[in-house]
């Protein structure tokens, strides 16, 4: 499959998680966009780096991968305090920047 | 004049500095006199009144005021007093909050109050221009300075007769000459007090006074007395007319008083300033007798105003009556008392003038004289009209009231009797039949002294009978029309039922202000306040309608959900990229 076929991949995973982020309702939902996105920019990276040549780009994407799965383990516990203290995702419901 | 008294320099152009010369010596002797019989009268006639305090506060606001304006050594002190009493007069017509009507019109004791005020202030503005182009020429408004300035030659006979006028014309307002009388009769709507002290004895006399004050200016402009003698003479005979016909007691004294205020001008303007001055005097005497007496009626009939709704009254309150009668006497001109002597002087030195000559239109002293007689005559009939329809005649009074009569209390007919007795005796410090009098010799320093009428004493002495005639023509008239009831009266009227309108209607006088300058002011000021309203209002509307516009959208930047915050992140992002791929 040729580059641009991969980058208009990319972009379109892109555009499905923002669009996921943009809509979906529970936190968790939010989440599963984000992780959609960091995919997308991925794979971004791996196709700039094949067609440059480089190996850099390959090895950028681990340190993302494992970043990225720190962050989700971040974002569950945060989720999990805040079922705690509102018993529900909704993120409607956390509405406090509007007084 | 002796030098004034300063209480405070404010400026070398007006200070509080007051006089006492024998003219205001004069105004001040009955000016206190009659306002203390007033005070007396009005603790009996106010003592039911839940206002009580309010009213003599008033009333010493007004005093102060009256005595402020005849102290005053320079026009802005005088002019002060003119304006407190005119507010004075405004808030003591409009005493009475809780009456609805004045009869007749549907006007409110308030309305009438305003009335009085706008149109004394219309008085004020001509007033106030003579004292700006008096200052403006001269440089002072005391009268000391003015009357050296004006001795002095310094200003042109335009000048002077344009300020005489303009502060005649204020006068016309205070005083109720024509064109400006038509607040008087309604100032009847205030308490009978009210209407004694200030509508008869002091504030209308102010104008008179002022004259008299003013009168070095005068003396040197012929035609404004000529104007003055004229204004008077047609507003006596004028007022005189009205008389005939009204219903209110109080209000047929109030043309009375209209008319007699002519006199008072007549006197000033043939040139005997002191013969108009005494008739002053006089007037304040028996018309506040007059007035207080009507009050005793008033209050003796528990509140009954309209004369043919009285009669037969002679017996069940004499002291009332009887004063009433001195009153009558006096103004009709009874020789002996004091009204004749005052009168007579000014219609003798009518008939004598030479004022008219000076001014160029001699033909006026003999239609002058004509009016002023004539108003003699018809006030002689309508006085004795009053007198004979509500103490004798038929009795028409309603029953609820008869069972109420009684007569006043001595607070209020002390000062009736005292009245009675000044309205007798004021007479003999007269000038006339030759002999210049106390009075004259007493304000010679103001007026320089009695001059001798260019007239033998034989024509003086038949000009009174003439006077004297004429007036009992008029009393056996009203005696052959009123003392035995109504029906004379009213076959005459309805003879001639136009003209009777007329009267009864004041000439439409009032309807008449209303459609020349009241309407069309009323309506302009509409038209400027829709306009206010619609475009200055509108502007302002349009602004805050913008400002409430931009916020129903700017809203949406402020819902506090994070989703809405995300699409806001993602649109500024995607523009962000496109501006930066587009060549920023």
């Amino acid at each position: 499959m040729t580059l641009q076929n991969l980058i208009l991949l990319a972009t379109a995973l892109f555009v499905i998680g923002l669009t996921g982020l943009l809509i979906r309702k529970t936190a968790l939902g939010l989440f599963l966009a984000i992780e959609i996105m960091f995919n997308a920019a991925n794979l971004l990276i791996v196709t700039f780096a094949r067609m440059h040549q480089q190996t850099v780009g390959q090895a950028f994407v681990f340190i993302i991968l494992a970043v990225a799965a720190a962050e989700a383990a971040v974002g569950i516990s945060l989720t999990l305090a805040i079922m705690r203290r509102q018993g529900t995702l909704d993120i409607d419901e956390m509405k406090l920047l509007k007084w | 004049m002796r030098k004034p008294l300063k209480i405070h320099n404010y400026s070398k152009y007006a200070s509080w500095s007051f006089t006492l010369d024998p003219l205001s010596g004069v105004m001040i002797c009955f000016i206190t006199f009659i306002g203390f019989l007033i005070h007396l009268y009005s603790v009996g006639y106010m003592a039911h009144d839940k206002s009580y305090a309010r009213f003599f506060c008033y009333l010493n606001l007004f005093m102060g005021s009256m005595l402020l304006l005849v102290m005053g050594s320079s026009l802005p002190v005088m002019f002060v007093g003119w304006e407190g009493v005119g507010f004075c007069s405004y808030l003591l017509i409009g005493f009475y909050t809780d009456r609805q009507f004045d009869p007749e019109t549907g006007m409110t004791c308030a309305d009438a109050g305003r009335k009085a005020f706008l149109t004394n202030r219309i008085g004020d503005f001509f007033f106030m221009s003579g004292m700006l182009i008096a200052f403006a020429n001269f440089g002072t408004l005391t009268f000391a300075g003015l009357e050296q300035a004006i001795h002095g030659g310094g200003a042109s006979q335009g000048i002077l007769l344009a300020i005489a006028l303009l502060m005649f014309a204020g006068a016309t307002a205070k005083s109720a000459q024509i064109p400006l009388y038509v607040w008087l009769p309604d100032a009847m709507a205030g308490p009978t007090p009210v209407s004694a002290l200030i509508h008869a004895a002091t504030m209308v006399t102010a104008g008179v006074y002022m004259v008299c004050r003013m009168y070095f200016l005068y003396a040197q402009v012929p035609a404004a007395q000529a104007i003055i003698a004229l204004t008077g003479a047609a507003t006596a005979l004028f007022a005189a007319t009205m008389g005939i016909t009204a219903t209110d007691i109080k209000k047929v004294l109030a043309y009375s008083t209209v008319s007699q205020l002519g006199y008072m001008f007549i006197g000033v303007g043939v040139g005997v300033p002191a013969a108009g001055l005494f008739h002053v005097f006089t007037h304040a005497f028996f018309k506040a007798l007059l007035f207080l007496a009507a009050g005793s009626v008033i209050h003796a009939l528990s509140g009954e105003q309209n004369i043919f709704n009285m009669g037969k009254l002679f017996r069940k309150i004499p002291l009332t009556a009887a004063t009433f009668l001195v009153g009558v006497l006096a103004i009709a001109g009874l020789p002996g008392l004091s009204g004749f002597f005052s009168k007579d002087e000014i219609l003798f030195r009518a008939y004598t003038t030479e004022i008219f000559a000076q001014a160029g239109a001699g033909w006026l002293a003999l239609p002058v004289y004509l009016m002023a007689l004539a108003a003699a005559g018809l006030t002689a009939f309508y006085m004795f009209r009053l007198f004979f329809l509500v103490f004798t005649g038929k009795n028409n009074v309603s029953a609820e009231a008869e069972s109420h009569i009684h007569e006043s209390p001595w607070t209020m007919t002390l000062p009736l009797v005292l009245l009675a007795v000044g309205a007798i005796f004021a007479g003999y410090l007269a000038p006339g039949f030759g002999h210049a009098g106390l009075w004259n010799e007493f304000l010679a320093p103001v007026f320089g002294g009695h001059e001798a009428a260019h007239a033998s004493h034989t024509l003086e002495y038949a000009l009174a009978a003439v006077s004297v005639g004429v007036a009992l023509i008029g009393a056996l008239f009203a005696w052959r029309m009123y003392a035995t009831g109504t029906e004379r009266a009213a076959a005459a009227a309805a003879r001639s039922p136009g003209l009777h309108a007329t009267l009864r209607n004041r000439y439409y006088v009032d309807e008449g202000y209303e459609a020349l300058f009241l309407g069309p002011l009323r309506r302009s000021a509409e038209m400027i306040e829709s306009f206010d309203r619609w475009f200055v209002d509108g502007a302002v509307n349009v602004v805050a309608f913008g400002n409430e516009l931009a916020g129903v959208f700017l809203r949406f930047l402020q819902t506090g959900l994070v989703r809405d915050y995300g699409v806001i992140f993602a649109l500024s992002a995607t523009a962000l990229l496109v501006w930066a791929m587009a060549g920023a």
